[in-house]
């Protein structure tokens, strides 16, 4: 017997702690995730205590924003940020659905690749260029993401659904806006909340063009602000305790707003997947 | 031809035309984008970008620290983030298949993909600057870290699942362990794939600004400290871009150009990984 090789149960004991190893490893990964979301969550909520607990539901409801008095309110830059965002959709929506449209029925073949391509890459371009470039970036910004979604389920639709309505005599628009469409609408759902989380959280292009007055205005062209811009503008110059912690209950806020919105748009993206999958 | 046929063709072509039009107008915002950066940015774009580190207003100078600050961070937070990501999804398509953990942490993976970066910088502000007491490199880096995680495990799973299970199962018939067949079967099948994935993740974050300007802050000098500020591309672009002064605004956008055409070489190199690998583009919102 040779004496240099490694008795066999020995190396089976060896695999086995090895595997033992590795399987905690990527099971602890997989929770840090889940830890993630909830550190998150708590360090926010700790972070803007002082805050929740000076002005408690007020901070929701106030439009004061005064660092000398310490009077904090929420409400001018959640107003700010629905709205841009708003805006933004409405910009939007009816663009990405024209490209979504033109890219599943009347693109010619060999362009489909290439025009994806370049409308996705307009989502790899960093944020903070589009803000240097100015107007309307928010909906420039969501576009890529809620033209990407609205191809592929457009592209779900059983070819025989959209044949039977050609054999019915339909137009190409007919069958788009009475079967596609139709047929797709959780995943346009979706894919429109999907963007509209996107807009809210987004920060750095709207800070360059959005202003920073903690105020309502009327006007869509008079200063506003936004959370995220807020927090970027203010937080490094904030002093004092409750005012850091007003901007951390501004970023909590932020936080709950965009999870209930993408988590509604992922579970709906969820069950369509789910459904797909049944056929 | 009844009216009511005629009338039902022009809403189509009318319908049709406008989709055209929509896709021309998102093609020309792309090179209106690249054409603004290019006149403006390569206008600044000199050897002293290279060389000089940030100036005061009004003088001479480059971008040499905010780079290599980039390159720091962006390298280390790839280096938190990528292993961590590419085990949980591991877990996600080997160990935890079909089993309602599973089902939960790729639903939540998914809420934290689309998460705002600005509350990452937040987080880990509570977590590390207020302990450490002043802002530093390393914090910078952990945000861009936890800003890679669920890029990399949504990637790698998907690449991860692509292996046919008759792989695993002829190592298995081996009598390898799992770990065994995962590390010597599964990656190495799926080098590319993870390749795409981490190549996703380092586009994401080297346009990030709004998760490093309260962790790493900006560094006016050249500093190499991991535990002290660092500047940074994104921040510097930000603060230059926003002053009167117009030779900051001038290098912010040679900075913005810089990070572009960066980001977008690296958008197209991962297409072109993915598709060497021969799969469906990877779904990546």
């Amino acid at each position: 017997m040779a004496a240099v090789t490694i008795p066999y149960k020995l190396q089976l004991r060896r695999e086995a702690r090895s595997e033992r190893v590795f399987r905690v490893f990527a099971t602890a990964a997989a929770l840090l995730v889940l830890a993630l979301l909830a550190g998150v969550l708590l360090a926010l909520l700790y972070g803007a205590w002082p805050a929740l607990k000076t002005f408690q539901f007020g901070f929701l409801t106030r439009t004061v924003w005064n660092p000398v008095t310490e009077q904090f309110g929420a409400f001018a830059a959640l107003y700010g940020t629905v709205v841009t965002s708003l805006i933004a959709m409405i910009l939007a929506v009816p663009v990405a659905f024209g490209i979504a449209v033109f890219l599943t029925e009347t693109c010619p073949m060999w362009l489909r690749t290439p025009i994806s391509t370049c409308i996705e890459l307009l989502a790899a371009v960093p944020s903070i260029v589009f803000g240097i470039w100015g107007l309307f970036v928010l909906a420039v910004m969501v576009l890529p993401f809620i033209t990407s979604v609205m191809r592929e389920v457009f592209l779900a639709t059983p070819r025989s659904l959209k044949e039977a309505a050609y054999g019915l005599g339909a137009t190409q628009w007919e069958v788009v806006w009475d079967v596609v469409l139709p047929n797709a609408r959780a995943g346009v759902v979706g894919g429109i909340m999907l963007g509209l989380g996107r807009a809210l959280g987004e920060t750095m292009a709207v800070t360059f063009v959005v202003g920073n007055a903690h105020r309502i205005s009327g006007s869509l062209l008079a200063p506003g602000t936004t959370i995220s811009a807020s927090i970027a503008n203010e937080f490094t110059e904030a002093v004092g305790k409750l005012y850091t912690s007003s901007l951390i209950a501004l970023g909590l806020l932020l936080f709950v707003l965009t999870f209930i919105i993408i988590a509604g748009a992922r579970l709906l993206l969820l069950r369509l997947e789910a459904r797909g999958a049944q056929l | 031809m009844s009216d009511n046929l005629r009338r039902r063709r022009v809403t189509a072509a009318i319908a049709l035309g406008a989709s055209g039009l929509a896709t021309l107008l998102g093609l020309a915002t792309l090179a209106a984008i690249l054409w603004t950066l290019f006149s403006r940015g390569l206008a600044g774009l000199s050897l002293s970008v290279f060389t000089q580190t940030t100036p005061a207003p009004g003088s001479s100078g480059g971008l040499i620290n905010a780079i290599y600050g980039s390159v720091v961070m962006t390298l280390l937070g790839l280096a938190i983030g990528a292993p961590i990501g590419i085990l949980a999804a591991t877990y996600l398509s080997e160990y935890g298949r079909g089993q309602r953990l599973s089902t939960v942490i790729r639903f939540i993976n998914d809420v934290l993909l689309s998460a705002p970066s600005i509350v990452i910088g937040l987080f880990v502000y509570t977590l590390v600057v207020l302990r450490m007491g002043h802002f530093s490199a390393i914090a910078g880096a952990i945000s861009l870290g936890i800003i890679v995680i669920p890029v990399t495990v949504r990637t790698a799973e998907d690449m991860l699942r692509l292996i046919p299970s008759s792989m695993r199962q002829a190592s298995a018939g081996l009598g390898a362990q799992p770990w065994r067949t995962i590390t010597r079967v599964v990656y190495p099948a799926a080098r590319s794939g993870l390749l795409t994935g981490v190549l996703l993740a380092l586009a994401r974050i080297s346009g990030e600004t709004a998760p490093l300007l309260f962790t790493a802050l900006n560094n006016q000098f050249w500093s190499a400290k991991l535990n002290q500020p660092m500047a940074n591309l994104p921040v510097v672009i930000f603060q230059f871009a926003t002053s009167p002064y117009q030779n900051w605004q001038s290098l912010a956008w040679t900075g913005a150009l810089l990070i572009t055409l960066f980001v977008l070489a690296l958008s197209v190199l991962a297409r072109l990984v993915s598709s060497l690998f021969g799969t469906s583009e990877s779904r990546i919102e």
